[in-house]
């Protein structure tokens, strides 16, 4: 069953290595769903993450974790019904017991007229190198002296620097693999090594806490140690003294690292279980303008080396580099096949999510936007989780700076921004150069016309 | 032996042949290096789940998670490594991995004789999965989606779901513990939209807790959940913009109390206090709350989505008092954090799963009762909020800035409730916020398990309450300037 398509990929022989017993353990399981228990056809996927991370505090090691994860998860289908299983033993009783859960609850599911795998010719057909595999795996050694050079750093940065959260290097590496009964067997593998650091300033009255990271596919692209740690240290002392600011309405611009989020929920509202459920602010809305002209975000799946590559989804179809708003227009949904299927379409290849969410960018830095924006407020920190995806009602805890003039007044703090987020993203007035690409969202920041800011 | 440690015995050691000894030996050998305290956690998790949509239950799940945790703790450092092979030849590599933070010793080692004690069990030592067939969990699911339906012809959806849970953990420490525990955890969720004309609102209900799933069949409580859903959807459609700015607010009896778990919980867990990095740190014994606030953390209450007999660390649950008619008395601690600040575990050590390493967490943190009564709180109010339903909060721990996000909300007027208003982000400051409650109801109420609560990536069950209560003053983020 494996292989059936003879699907060419260049897999690293170390990958091999981890794949092949992952391999078996999917023969397995579908071989025992369709021959032992008779279902109709069946899809699983088998995986393994390992790798460990070191943090470090005030100069002495705090914690070292060493990880190791493994899981297979199958669906099984009988012609309209199905069930799932997954287990983190991958013992032959273990599989065979998982299939047996899986069959159970098929039996009492209801015929549902979408389910089902997606269609055979929706399969990737050819799975690229996307040069995601660069294993690093830093002995203690290594991985302490960075996390120290980047926790001393950033305690360096000024006197105020008062305490820290620490510093930690992680590294990990992860390979897994989706078959189903059409035949299709795709591997997907990828390394991620990151650098983090946070560290707390305090004026006397009281304490403020900032953090940056860096995070990559290959170490060599990673920030440096001083680097990570000189900018936590400055971002978490630019933060004391803060206060907060008149309600008032105001242009906003929201830093990258903060800008992904509103993407993220666009794409929640144009995702396919939120529009078949009619619990989307954005239902009905594909060929409407919903941004200004300016606005062009793309999905881009095969960038090289990006966090978010991926040749095919959860479900084995292949992903495919779109247009998802051009000059404004919304141009396609977020779609499974489950999804494709009960809105009456095709998949998008998305089950799953999204690859490499990319919003096109003017040539504005930071300082350019702040200066078009003439007075007004600057969110480099959001908390809480107001959005409401069925009627777009936005309303979220901030952290920033007030700016006047295109220049930082001071930090503020406790204070909300709110809009609706049609609103919103119709207000998107530039999107700046300064790229965030340390996620499957990459965006500069972006200034919004007005929202509503409640303070004092 | 209890009949928990035999069961937990039966499930974690027996399969692979473990016993006293070979426990008692491997923690000898965690305890050759300069290590304080090792811990060995063995855990087995089963859950199951089924949803239905568009009146049909169309998916379910089942998973099993099994293995064990092994960390070594030296002064401030830990080491941690875990194994989902349950073998002796994996658990020494575990145990090999983790020691390595501490210098090694000599080879000596340190003899451990493991001792259980016993807990009086908070909840029956079952696995709901097994409590309901499977068949009657499907028609739960339907009667609940069909008392949604009945209740409006607005509704256009209707999303259910139940789910099981058990878990057996069995753990065994340096310092002589071994215990074990078995915890049933069930929930039950509907989500409803409605349409009147292509206007949409969307409304949530469920709970759960330690028990089996009959609890939803031998009594109405699953029903109540889809009429309050339906409820709750409908008054968000008659919702007009909600205001922005400082304004008196009170805060309905129940869920609301996520107030207490965002504002002051978090910044009392012992880790952040230890470590001097909470907006509370060092603070034991000075008024960080109007003197009407006595606020507590219990996980001893039975069959509570929070209650636990025995922590991950196998101290037993306790009932703690944090905050004492306005005075911070205490902090929550599990055993390592407890150690190096020279006070007592709390019973509040909890991790997520083996494969996490265990830290200060909730359990079920309330407020006590008040004298007054709702109605006369309302009335005290000109112009406010009165907020009766929550989404989800955070809190940034080092500064205090918490928020938490209505989703049913009515404004008063002239003492008076006169409109319902859209949902809206409170933000405050943790250290700040309970000073100016200057009214407690007397109708303290527990949420209806539906708490998760997140930290550091690692989510564990809570539960919360609190009377209705005033807060003189709160930043409300809503559009209305």
């Amino acid at each position: 069953m494996s292989a059936g398509k003879n699907l060419q990929q260049s897999i690293p022989s170390e990958v091999n290595e981890i794949a092949a017993p992952l391999q078996e353990v999917i023969d397995q399981a579908l071989h025992d769903a369709v021959n032992r228990c008779g279902a109709s056809s069946a899809e699983a996927d088998a995986s393994l993450t390992q790798g460990s991370s070191l943090t470090v505090r005030l100069g002495e090691i705090e914690t070292i974790e060493h990880n190791r994860d493994k899981s297979l998860s199958l669906t099984v289908y009988f012609d309209k019904k199905s069930g799932s299983a997954s287990t983190s033993d991958m013992s032959a009783e273990a599989i065979r017991n998982t299939v047996d859960a899986a069959c159970s609850i098929a039996r009492f599911t209801a015929e549902d007229d979408c389910g089902g795998l997606a269609d055979a010719d929706q399969m990737a057909q050819q799975l690229p190198d996307l040069d995601l595999w660069h294993p690093w795996n830093p002995d203690t050694d290594t991985a302490r002296e960075l996390a120290l050079e980047c926790e001393e750093v950033a305690r360096g940065a000024g006197s105020a620097i008062s305490n820290s959260e620490g510093a930690t290097v992680s590294s990990h590496e992860g390979v897994g693999i989706y078959a189903n009964t059409h035949g299709f067997s795709g591997t997907r593998y990828g390394t991620r090594h990151s650098l983090s650091c946070s560290v707390i300033a305090s004026d006397g009255q009281a304490m403020e806490r900032d953090y940056w990271y860096t995070v990559a596919r290959d170490r060599s692209a990673l920030q440096t140690a001083a680097e990570v740690g000189r900018i936590a240290g400055q971002r978490t002392l630019d933060r004391l003294g803060s206060r907060k600011i008149a309600t008032c309405q105001t242009p906003v611009i929201y830093e990258a690292q903060v800008a992904s989020s509103l993407l993220t929920h666009l794409i929640s509202a144009i995702s396919g279980g939120a529009l078949y459920r009619k619990s989307s602010f954005l239902l009905d809305h594909k060929g409407k303008k919903i941004f200004p002209d300016h606005i062009n975000i793309s999905e881009q799946p095969y960038l090289p080396k990006a966090l978010g590559s991926a040749a095919f989804d959860n479900e084995g179809v292949a992903t495919r580099q779109r247009s998802i708003i051009k000059d404004g227009v919304l141009m396609d949904y977020v779609l499974s096949s489950y999804s494709a299927r009960k809105l009456g379409v095709q998949t998008t290849g998305n089950a799953g999510g999204v690859h490499n969410l990319m919003i096109e960018h003017g040539s504005s830095d930071l300082p350019a936007l702040m200066k078009q924006m003439g007075t007004g407020l600057l969110v480099t920190e959001l908390i809480g989780f107001g959005i409401n995806n069925v009627t777009g009602d936005y309303s979220r805890g901030a952290a920033g700076f007030w700016v006047e003039n295109g220049e930082i007044q001071y930090p503020v703090s406790e204070i909300t921004v709110a809009g609706n987020l049609l609103d919103i993203f119709q207000s998107f007035v530039e999107v700046g150069n300064d790229l965030d690409n340390r996620g499957n969202t990459i965006t500069g920041s972006i200034l919004v016309e007005k929202m509503t800011v409640a303070g004092e | 032996m209890s009949e928990i440690m035999q069961q937990a015995r039966q499930r974690l050691l027996e399969p692979t042949a473990l016993g006293d000894r070979e426990l008692e030996k491997l923690m000898s050998q965690l305890m050759s290096n300069q290590v304080d305290y090792a811990d060995i956690y063995f855990q087995y998790s089963r859950h199951e789940s089924w949803s239905l949509e568009e009146g049909k239950v169309k998916s379910g799940s089942h998973n099993i998670d099994q293995g064990v945790g092994i960390r070594a703790i030296s002064g401030e450092k830990t080491g941690f490594a875990y194994s989902d092979d349950l073998v002796l030849p994996a658990l020494e590599q575990a145990a090999t991995t983790a020691k390595a933070i501490a210098s090694s010793g000599s080879d000596r080692q340190v003899p451990v004789t493991l001792k259980s004690g016993s807990s009086e069990a908070l909840y029956p030592a079952i696995d709901p999965v097994t409590t309901l067939e499977d068949k009657a969990k499907i028609d739960l699911l339907e009667s609940v989606e069909a008392e949604a339906r009945k209740q409006d012809v607005r509704v256009s959806q209707v999303m259910a779901s139940l789910s099981s849970v058990q878990d057996i953990v069995l753990i065994a420490a340096s310092d002589g513990t071994l215990a074990a525990d078995i915890r049933p955890l069930v929930r039950l969720n509907v989500t409803v939209i409605v349409d009147d004309n292509g206007s949409r609102e969307q409304g949530t209900a469920g709970g759960g807790g330690r028990f089996g799933l009959t609890v939803f069949t031998d009594t109405d409580q699953a029903l109540q959940y889809a009429r309050d859903a339906v409820q709750q959807a409908l008054i968000k459609l008659e919702a007009k913009a909600p205001p922005a700015g400082m304004m008196p607010v009170v805060l309905g009896h129940g869920w609301p109390g996520i107030l207490l778990h965002e504002a002051i919980g978090h910044g009392l867990e012992g880790d952040f206090n230890r470590k001097g990095t909470s907006a509370f740190s060092g603070r034991i014994g000075e008024r960080v709350a109007s003197s009407l606030c006595t606020v507590v953390d219990d996980a001893t209450i039975a069959g509570r989505r929070g209650s636990l007999t025995i922590d991950d660390e196998g101290t037993a649950g306790q009932n703690t008092v944090l905050i004492e008619n306005g005075i911070l008395k205490g902090y929550m601690q599990d055993k390592m954090n407890a150690r190096l600040m020279g006070m007592a575990a709390t019973g509040n050590g909890r991790r997520e799963s083996y494969s996490h390493l265990p830290m200060p967490r909730m359990t079920n943190t309330y407020m006590l009762a008040g004298e007054s009564d709702p109605e006369e709180i309302i009335a005290s109010v000109e112009k406010g909020l009165y907020a009766v339903n929550f989404g989800g909060g955070q809190v940034d721990i080092t500064s205090g800035k918490f928020v938490f996000t209505s989703s049913e909300a009515y404004m008063i007027e002239n003492g008076k409730v006169t409109y319902p208003v859209k949902g809206a982000t409170l933000i405050g400051s943790g250290p700040e916020v309970l000073t100016q409650v200057s009214m407690v109801g007397n109708d303290l109420e527990l949420d209806h398990g539906v708490g998760v609560c997140g930290k550091d990536g690692q989510s564990v069950p809570v539960g919360v309450g609190q009377p209705t209560l005033k807060i003189d003053e709160l930043t409300v983020g809503g559009t209305e300037v």
